[in-house]
């Protein structure tokens, strides 16, 4: 079947971010074609203020480049302006007459600056501020000239203002308001901002309305000359702005900043039907042409035109979702706040700020320190927000805001902020922005903000790894990784970049895990040595990072042939117990299935007492820990544990842990398989074998799940069909639920599942990295290519996991009971 | 105590790693971490990590340093110094090897 033809009109930041979102969902489900009139590809238009202040290049701003286009092909026509859509045919055509036909079409085509409809407003020097070609005119005159004037006070005009001036120019904003922002601040809060900008330099004239624009002095002369030899009249270079009250005030560059207007010229020379935008509907489908899928700017959504990016890429979502044929998501308009670019200036605005006579404010000002807060509330709720000066706490209220927190808990205290990050740490990652300096970023070891905001400014940091190294940020369990790198990004600004292609292992190489992991494969390295002479490690003997990594790629593909390095070894592998923070270890035999018997509870107690052990605790993974235990008893304790019967529990190791059963068919009314029975099974297929991370299973004996197996890396959920697999889940502190992979009849295809997808993610994961992110990198179709769709690779992979097994299953702590490694375990005592 | 003192041989010290020394002296137990590198060198640190006290005899061996197991700072076996960008000392002895036999001196 021909692939179906998506035309795409206006290359922008909403058209584009649809492409990317229908690219995730539906990879080569069309042939698509873009049209754009601008002559680069898709650029980051918010990103103009800052180029035109001189902060960033052009070349930051691009969002897909050429290549990125051609890598997915995308066939990419630039400085094309699409000047006619043949609905009946299906197809576009440009201005200079080619056409492309389409099956789905999408338009995007933003929108264009108000020009005022006054006399002069043709002039040369009389532009908006919309695109790059505006910028380099404005950057132009900067250079030539030295009046500017520009006439709007919002966002917009604002932000050019501050960058003409930055440029040298001499800058008037012209306001036919009462105060500046007044869609954004209420009028105290303008005042301080229009304090701060006088500062820098910037001139206000308020309730002033632009009567025309007059044409440069020497102009306006060759003008009457002009007419008095009775030609037309050039239209020369603006020269001044002259007012209604008569005031006129020198010009040689004027930007309009009084608004957009959606720009539907196009569609409606089609026929859509536009009223203040082009109309859709909920599925982001133009109401007149079911074909025709339409967003940004250019777009009139249940009556509102929105001109900002947030809410544009929630509706590329949806339009996307509908262009890939899934068909479920519905775009329901949004809620917008608002920030201003000015460098040195923050201010925050959303929702209801002026407020009315059914709501109450809370408001805090300190002139002085140039700070002013507003909240708007309605029945206990935030309802709007207009804060100037501090702004951290900007996202949280925005947070509250849409959600419809109730308040009434911290009324009080709101107005000072939200001063912790409180639970998550896994919020967008501008909530990091907003963070006060105090607020703790890495929990494992107690980094504050503050401190890392100070290092990577002081000490010029640039990536996660120096900030790892000089702050320890991150540097533990990981899971603020992504926080300190918003940190990062925003201290940093535009010249991080937040996902190198390629990441090196450790310090000590260039390779990344996966050509490591190639290499030993395809080049049959089968030492420590081997490796780091093959790929020119630049250390002698690895790092505490690296030699733990290449020690568990060796062996997870040499298990036959590679000697486990225990030197190579965190502590707890090479001790075969959970180090605790007083030097300590706990032991936890394995317990097949979480069944137990008196004998093996008796064995369990007299160990407990013999070694005095202090504290005895059920864990979550059905096992029984005894904790406290110095180092030199563990041979003695495991030897006794291991004349009873048991074996390692693993529950140090990067290794399988345990399996979960709940009660099952066995007793359980609800039961319709014997789950116990299958997951002692599965341990005993499993155990022993080391992962790239920690590894449970688990089983349940229906769908009411009582053994949680929709959070373990491996869950199997009883049915009465038979089994459901399901994989990717954990706990911990982020919790991911498992992705269904496959539903299976019997307790053998069960078993060659668990081996197949174990092995899997043996071979591939990178060392340290847990099945879920894992799942996420690699994607689930991956995985049920390998594991469900290929039967044969799936018989290979259980083999291999089996052959593994042979060598893996030797209980490390019977060995250690009879004395292997036993310098590990008794010190060398001298007494003075 | 100004001694040499025979403390072991090198073959019971694995090789990047380490065996622990405890000192008792007056009630109080001291304990030194005694490293051995790939490259065969015999170090003698406290085996108290700068930071917070984390025992370093459990560390990975690399070059000349260990890494210590409760939040990775590394330390110089030979100065005791922690690398930058971390900032802390540990306490360092003198050792010596004579045909095998390993010698550490207290003072
Ligand atoms: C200086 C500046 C600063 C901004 N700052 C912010 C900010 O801080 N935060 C925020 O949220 N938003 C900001 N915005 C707004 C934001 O950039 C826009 O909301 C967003 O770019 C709109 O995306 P779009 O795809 O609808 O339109 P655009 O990005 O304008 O894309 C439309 C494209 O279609 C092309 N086109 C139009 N007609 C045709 C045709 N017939 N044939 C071919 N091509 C055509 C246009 O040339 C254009 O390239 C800012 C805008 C500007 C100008
Ligand atoms: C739909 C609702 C549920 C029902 C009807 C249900 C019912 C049951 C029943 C009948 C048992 C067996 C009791 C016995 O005979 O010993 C059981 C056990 C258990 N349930 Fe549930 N359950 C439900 C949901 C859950 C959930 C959501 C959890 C936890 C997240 C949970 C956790 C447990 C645990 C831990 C056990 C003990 C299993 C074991 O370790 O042996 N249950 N449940
Ligand atoms: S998961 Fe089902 S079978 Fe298992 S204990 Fe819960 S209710 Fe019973
Ligand atoms: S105790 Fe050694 S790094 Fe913290």
């Amino acid at each position: 079947m021909a692939r179906m033809k998506l035309v795409l009109v206006g290359n922008g930041m909403a058209g584009m971010r649809t492409l990317e979102e229908l690219l995730k969902a539906a990879p080569g489900m069309y042939d698509i074609t873009v049209f754009g009139d601008e002559p680069h590809p898709n650029y980051n238009r918010i990103m103009l203020s800052p180029v035109l202040a001189g902060e960033q290049t052009v070349e930051q701003s691009v969002l897909n480049s050429r290549e990125w286009y051609a890598t997915n092909g995308i066939t990419l026509h630039t400085g094309k302006r699409v000047a006619k859509i043949d609905r009946k045919n299906r197809y576009v055509e440009t201005d200079d007459g080619m056409r492309a036909e389409y099956d789905r079409l999408l338009l995007a085509t933003g929108s264009k600056p108000f020009i005022l409809p006054v006399p002069g407003a043709d002039l040369e020097g009389v532009i908006g501020f919309r695109d790059i070609a505006d910028v380099d005119r404005m950057i132009q005159a900067s250079s030539q000239y030295k009046h500017a004037v520009v006439i709007g006070g919002g966002l917009l005009g604002l932000e050019a203002a501050n960058g003409l001036k930055l440029r040298g120019m001499d800058v008037s904003v012209v306001h036919i308001g009462d105060w500046l922002l007044e869609r954004q601040l209420d009028e105290p809060a303008a005042r301080l901002l229009q304090q701060n900008l006088e500062a820098k330099g910037l001139k206000f004239l308020l309730r002033k309305q632009t009567a025309e624009l007059l044409p440069c002095r020497s102009e306006l002369a060759r003008d009457q000359d002009a007419r008095i030899a009775g030609k037309p009249a050039p239209t020369g270079r603006v020269g001044a702005v002259r007012f209604k009250d008569g005031e006129t005030i020198p010009a040689d560059l004027v930007v309009m900043a009084v608004g957009i207007r959606p720009n539907t010229e196009l569609a409606e020379s089609a026929g859509l039907h536009c009223n203040r935008g082009l109309v859709v509907n909920d599925t982001m489908q133009t109401i007149t042409d079911a074909r025709i899928y339409a967003v940004g700017e250019c777009v009139s959504h249940r009556g509102i035109a929105y001109g900002l990016v947030a809410p544009l890429f929630e509706q590329a979502k949806v339009a996307a979702n509908h262009l890939a044929e899934h068909g479920v998501a519905r775009y329901q308009g949004s809620m917008t706040s608002t920030k201003l670019k000015v460098t040195g200036i923050d201010l925050f605005s959303a929702g209801n700020f002026m407020g009315d006579s059914s709501t109450e404010s809370l408001v805090f000002s300190d002139a002085a320190a140039g700070t002013y807060k507003k909240l708007v509330l309605k029945d206990n709720k935030l309802v709007g927000a207009c804060i100037y000066g501090d702004t951290i706490d900007g996202t949280w209220y925005f947070d509250m805001l849409r959600e419809g927190t109730d308040i009434a808990q911290f009324r009080k205290t709101i107005l000072f902020g939200q001063h912790h990050l409180g639970d998550s740490g896994h919020g967008p990652a501008e909530r990091v922005a907003a963070l006060p300096d105090s607020a703790e970023i890495c929990g494992c070891n107690g980094v504050c903000k503050g401190t890392i905001v100070a290092a990577i400014r002081d000490l010029k940091l640039f990536t996660l790894d120096e900030v790892k190294a000089h702050t320890k940020a991150s540097a533990s369990c990981g899971s603020c990784t992504g926080l300190v790198e918003a940190v990062l990004a925003h201290t940093v600004g535009g010249n991080y970049s937040a996902a190198p292609s390629k990441k090196p292992l450790c310090k000590c190489t260039e390779h990344s895990h996966d050509e490591v992991i190639a290499a030993i494969k395809d080049q049959g390295l089968k030492t420590m040595d081997a490796v780091f002479e093959a790929l020119e490690w630049s250390t002698p003997d690895g790092c505490a990072s690296c030699r733990p990594a290449v020690n568990y790629y060796l062996l997870a593909r040499w298990p036959a042939e590679y000697q486990d390095d225990a030197q190579s070894r965190f502590t707890n592998e090479r001790a075969h117990g959970n180090i605790q923070k007083d030097g300590s270890f706990s032991v936890v035999p394995r317990m097949w299935g979480g069944l137990t018997n008196p004998k093996e509870l008796r064995a369990i107690a007299d160990v407990a007492e013999k070694y005095k052990v202090p504290e005895v605790k059920v864990t979550g993974g059905q096992r029984i820990d005894l904790f406290g235990v110095k180092k030199t008893d563990l041979p003695a304790m495991w030897k006794d544990l291991s004349d009873a019967g048991f074996v390692s529990g693993h529950a140090y190791g990067k290794a399988l842990r345990t399996v979960k059963t709940c009660v099952g068919a066995k007793w359980c009314r609800f039961g319709t398989q014997d789950s116990t029975g299958l997951g002692v099974k599965l341990e005993q297929l499993t155990w022993g074998s080391w992962m790239p991370h920690k590894y449970k299973l688990a089983v349940s004996g229906c769908p009411r799940n009582c053994a949680e197996a929709t959070i373990k890396d491996f869950g199997v959920v009883c049915v009465d069909s038979g089994y459901e697999l399901h994989v990717g889940g954990n706990g911990g502190i982020k919790v991911r639920v498992t992705d269904l992979l496959t539903k299976v009849e019997t307790e053998e295809q069960v078993m060659e599942y668990t081996g197949a997808f174990a092995q899997l993610y043996r071979e591939e994961a990178h060392y340290l990295e847990r099945t879920a992110p894992w799942v996420e990198r690699v994607g689930l179709a991956h995985i049920k290519a390998k594991v469900v769709d290929d039967a044969a690779g799936r018989a290979e992979l259980y083999e291999r996991f089996k052959f593994g097994q042979q060598f893996a299953q030797i209980d490390p702590w019977k060995e250690r009971a009879e004395g292997a490694e036993a310098h590990e375990f008794q010190p060398i005592r001298i007494s003075a | 105590m100004n001694d040499w003192i025979a403390i072991t041989h090198l073959d019971d010290i694995p090789r990047q790693g380490a065996r622990v020394v405890e000192l008792s002296h007056d009630d109080a137990v001291n304990r030194i971490a005694l490293f051995r590198t790939a490259a065969d060198e015999i170090y003698a640190v406290r085996d108290k990590c700068p930071h917070r006290g984390g025992p370093l005899s459990e560390g990975i061996v690399h070059g000349g340093q260990v890494t210590c197991p409760l939040h990775s700072w590394k330390i110089d076996l030979v100065t005791g110094e922690a690398v930058l960008p971390d900032k802390g000392c540990a306490r360092t002895y003198a050792t010596k090897v004579e045909d095998g036999q390993v010698f550490l001196k207290l003072a």
